[in-house]
């Protein structure tokens, strides 16, 4: 592939990859997705031997929109504590790509996309998707950079499996793998938990079964409580107990169903600012490839043989006391299977009672774990 | 002692610095904060791989760019693959283990070669604490009282040498620790360095 072929929206700090007129992506289904484009932003400069680039790999509701300002919310971007000048994700330094995954709703091919056979949106005719398909795609757009190895892959939950899938598929184009509170497949606990949001989505009557843009509707409610099930596996009881305990809202209860407690008012609030920048069946289609994912699966049942190509990728596994989406035992077990193969790794649970969503929070141990991991992986792959 | 061991390095890391050969694979199990893998890698450019409890010790390992595993030596062992390292290392911890006996067989499975040190209950300050205070000793090299002590599998060198017998294990080399001082070999089969000898490192193989 040229260069030239990867131009196509493209500014500075990223943009919009088209892949070539004649190139499908293979998707684990059977099924192929052409045309494709993938939404991405970067920050930080490439080096002339291009060896210090650094893909992170967002989570289930993430973007490419990782330390700049959200063109949808005008927030901070979604890590935009952990990566920038100075910061353990230090740009001055590395140079950061995210994409958005495939799938997604942030500018990456999608269900809300146009299907070239029909000239409407995609709706439930857009195949399904797995996280071997979004790596994949991301694989295709690192080469179509010019880049041929990454200093390193880095992501928290789903973003942690893809840097798994990344580890498995790609071990050659990998110098460093960091997996942060992720799993080495879904559990049934958590199938469930997403089932539970799709149905909240498909039971709203304005999802039109996946085609509510031609309706000029959208499935709020449904997405919003599916946002808000989800939200409360983020989060640990200790945490939630202690941002809200039994708190209310106003003086005294209301005698009926208003947000009385503040976690309500907390929970409504997280639901319907997510509608504002989601869209339902994007939502339904990633987490239906979170769901698919079991990395184990993709190699015999043995987790170890996933890692067996990956033996002088440095690996690092994180994960967090709390976390009860992801808990501790399943990194360790990433961990035993890169034991088990040889590879380089290290792992450390960070005691917090911030649950899941810690590594998007203020934690002293993880910044500096990874700030160390970093400057020693750069100082062993010859960075300045 | 080796002419490249470097100023104020404890006893022990100074001998086993001299017995690793250099560019080897090292498996240190109960690493603390690294200082033994650091050194090993500076001064003998090891692979190393360190096995620790503490978060703490784990997050100064990453710290100084060494690969960590944060785990249990008891439990964890069992999931290292056959002969992946050349050495696996346990600095006077094996007598804090639940199944010393385990440890060391699955340390010979690991490694080639086990590099273990282990504080002598048979040393004559323990024979004479015990023997004059009739009490459990609480000597410089096991300073805790039985209430407080980690050390709930001590053992006498004779006793040591007993389990590698009977795991058909061959000592290459002994050694006998004093604080302050440098390391001395000896013969484990000496009459008196069952006394003598106050901490004694062994490199273990298979026979």
């Amino acid at each position: 592939m040229t260069k030239a072929a990867a131009k196509s929206v493209e500014t500075e700090d990223g943009g919009t990859w088209r892949f070539p007129a004649n190139r499908a992506l293979r998707l684990d289904s059977g099924a192929r997705l052409a045309p494709l484009e993938i939404a991405y932003k970067t920050y930080g400069a490439l080096n002339a031997d291009k060896t210090n680039a650094v893909l992170v790999c967002h989570a289930l509701t993430g973007d490419q929109h990782l330390a700049s300002t959200h063109p949808v919310t005008g927030k901070p971007g979604w890590w935009d504590r952990f990566v920038g000048p100075g910061r353990p994700l230090d740009t001055s330094r590395y140079f950061v790509i995210c994409t958005n995954v495939i799938g997604g709703c942030m500018g990456s091919t999608g269900p809300a996309s146009t299907d070239p056979a029909t000239g409407a949106p995609y709706g439930l005719t857009f195949p399904v998707i797995t996280i071997g398909d979004m790596v994949r795609a991301q694989a295709m757009l690192i080469e179509a950079l010019g880049i041929e190895s990454l200093f390193a892959v880095i992501g928290g939950s789903m973003g942690g499996m893809q840097v798994l899938q990344w580890a498995a598929d790609y071990p050659d184009k990998l110098f460093s793998a960091i997996c942060i509170a992720a799993a080495p497949r879904h559990s049934a606990q958590n199938i469930a938990f997403h089932e539970v949001g799709r149905q909240a989505i498909m039971a709203d009557p304005d999802w039109r079964g996946g085609a509510y843009e031609a309706a000029g509707v959208r499935p709020e409610k449904g997405l919003a409580v599916a946002r808000m099930a989800a939200h409360i596996t983020y989060l640990s009881e200790a945490a939630l107990q202690r941002k809200f305990g039994r708190e209310l809202q106003r003086d005294g209860l209301s005698w009926g169903f208003d947000a009385d407690f503040q976690v309500e008012s907390y929970l409504r609030h997280q639901g319907t600012s997510f509608v504002d920048r989601f869209d339902a069946n994007s939502y339904l289609y990633i987490t239906r490839a979170l769901d698919y994912f079991d990395l184990a699966a993709q190699h015999e049942g043995v987790l170890a043989q996933a890692f067996q190509a990956a033996r002088k990728v440095r690996f690092c596994v994180l994960s967090f006391s709390s976390d009860w989406l992801y808990p501790t035992p399943e990194s360790r077990e990433i961990v035993r299977a890169l034991n088990a193969a040889g590879a380089r790794a290290s792992f450390v649970e960070i005691e917090t009672d911030k649950g899941h969503d810690a590594f998007f929070l203020d934690e002293p141990q993880l910044d500096a774990a990874l700030k160390g991991f970093f400057s020693a992986g750069a100082q062993a792959r010859g960075l300045k | 002692m080796s002419p490249s061991r470097p100023a104020g390095v404890r006893e022990d890391f100074a001998e086993i610095l001299r017995l690793v050969q250099p560019g080897s694979r090292v498996l240190d199990v109960g690493c603390e904060d690294g200082e033994l893998l650091e050194l090993l890698t500076r001064e003998r450019t090891v692979d190393g791989q360190g096995l620790e409890l503490s978060p703490e010790n784990v997050a100064a390992c990453l710290a100084k760019g060494l690969a960590v595993v944060q785990g249990d030596g008891d439990r964890d062992l069992d999931y290292f693959p056959t002969k992946a390292f050349d050495y696996a290392v346990l600095s006077k911890t094996l007598q804090q283990m639940r199944e010393p006996r385990h440890v060391l067989s699955e340390l010979l499975r690991i490694a080639d070669r086990a590099i273990v040190s282990v504080p002598n209950f048979g040393h004559w300050r323990m024979r004479v604490s015990l023997m004059t205070r009739g009490r459990m000793p609480e000597t410089r090299a096991l300073p805790d009282p039985w209430w407080r002590t980690p050390n709930i599998h001590l053992c006498t060198l004779k006793d040591f040498t007993d389990l590698c017998r009977s795991l058909n294990l061959k000592i290459e080399t002994c050694a006998a620790l004093t604080a302050g001082k440098p390391a001395r070999t000896f013969d484990p089969a000496g009459i008196l360095e069952n006394w003598r000898a106050e901490t004694a490192l062994f490199v273990l193989s298979k026979a």
